[in-house]
């Protein structure tokens, strides 16, 4: 449960790409997070709902997309989406395991809507 | 089976949450690790000279036994010192002290992983310049450690005998991102009716093609592979 840390980190990055931009207020954070950043969604809006008093992002929505883990087969030389939750990366043509993970790890913020 | 070229669309094009009409957009495009990842390319520098290692494992599964008795096995021709973060007490950094190398404890209080501003602040009390290997236990957690780069060389995850073959199926990220997987506690496999092979079968699926050790920090056994690997990869670093 370090989410509220990252809460922090989320609004601390927020703060300075909207003030660079001259706005007053965040209306939105847009954030991603990858299927195995470790990120518990509602823990996230938790901490979000706690730590967004005071900031430029005090009535702000929190909007996550969510990123699907994907690895790479290096006998097939092509992506595929990881088919379950646990970190599993079995190539789903030759059966072999990947270490090669592509995606998933993400923790971004990646756009903000501003006033 | 997922459709490789649809997972692809949604990486190159990932703003799927819907932006209200009108509003201005401000692209950010930032990781929340920013801040940490910075300290931590900083240590990584700082580190140049000597090997590092992040211990991560579960609480009681042996990370402090494991330090101990690798201290005293590589103190007779290496400088090593240790770092060691728990939630409370400086008893895992007297021990290691005892064992013979200097030893830093972090108190995180209620913190649940180490960051690397924590290690950075940590290491300021070390003479880096004089050593060979920096070993830095982290806070008995196999979830929240995962995210967090120290700027450390090699992360070791270590999984004992006691406690299921299955925790690199339900810890999958700390191992997936290890350079190197320890199997503790060897030496009562049997009494506590550990299956090896679903051990290795799991890490294997999880985080394959990294090796594997397997040890016992209180009788010694399996430990000339381990330190062998350590003295490898210090031989390698220093090219």
């Amino acid at each position: 449960m370090h989410e509220f840390g990252l809460v922090i980190s989320m609004i601390d990055l927020a703060e300075e790409a909207a003030r660079k931009e001259g706005a007053d207020v965040i209306e939105a954070i847009h954030v991603e997070i990858g299927a195995l950043s470790g990120v518990v969604p509602e823990a996230l809006e938790f901490a979000f709902g706690g730590a967004r008093a005071g900031t430029m992002a005090a009535t702000a929505r929190l909007e996550v997309t969510y990123l699907p883990a994907i690895a790479y087969c290096a006998t097939c030389q092509s992506e595929f989406e990881l088919d379950n939750r646990f970190g599993i990366a079995m190539c789903p043509t030759c059966d072999t395991p990947s270490a090669d993970l592509r995606q998933g790890r993400e923790m971004h913020v990646s756009h903000l809507e501003v006033a | 089976m997922a459709d490789p070229v649809a997972t692809r669309d949604v990486r190159v094009s990932p703003h799927g949450t819907a932006v209200t009409p009108g509003a201005r957009v401000v692209q950010v495009q930032k990781s929340l690790m920013t801040h940490n990842d910075g300290v931590a390319a900083a240590n990584r520098a700082a580190f140049e000279g000597c090997l590092v290692l992040n211990i991560v494992s579960s609480p009681g599964s042996g990370k402090t036994a494991l330090l101990e008795r690798s201290v005293r096995e590589l103190a007779g021709d290496l400088r090593v010192a240790v770092v060691v973060g728990d939630l409370e007490t400086d008893n895992d950094a007297i021990r290691i002290h005892a064992a013979g190398a200097p030893s830093v404890q972090i108190v995180t209080g209620t913190v649940c992983h180490l960051e690397a501003e924590m290690v950075a602040r940590a290491v300021d009390q070390l003479d880096l310049a004089g050593l060979d290997v920096l070993v830095i236990e982290n806070v008995g957690n196999l979830v929240c450690p995962a995210s967090w780069d120290l700027g450390e060389d090699l992360r070791v995850t270590l999984l004992s005998t006691t406690e299921g073959e299955d925790k690199p199926l339900k810890y999958p990220r700390i191992f997936k991102d290890a350079d190197a997987v320890v199997i503790n506690k060897v030496d009562i496999a049997e009494a506590v009716g550990f299956d090896r092979e679903r051990a290795l079968d799991a890490v294997a699926k999880v985080s394959p093609g990294t090796p594997v050790f397997e040890l016992s920090a209180r009788t010694g056994e399996g430990m000339d592979a381990w330190l062998a690997f350590v003295r490898e990869r210090l031989a390698a670093k220093r090219g």
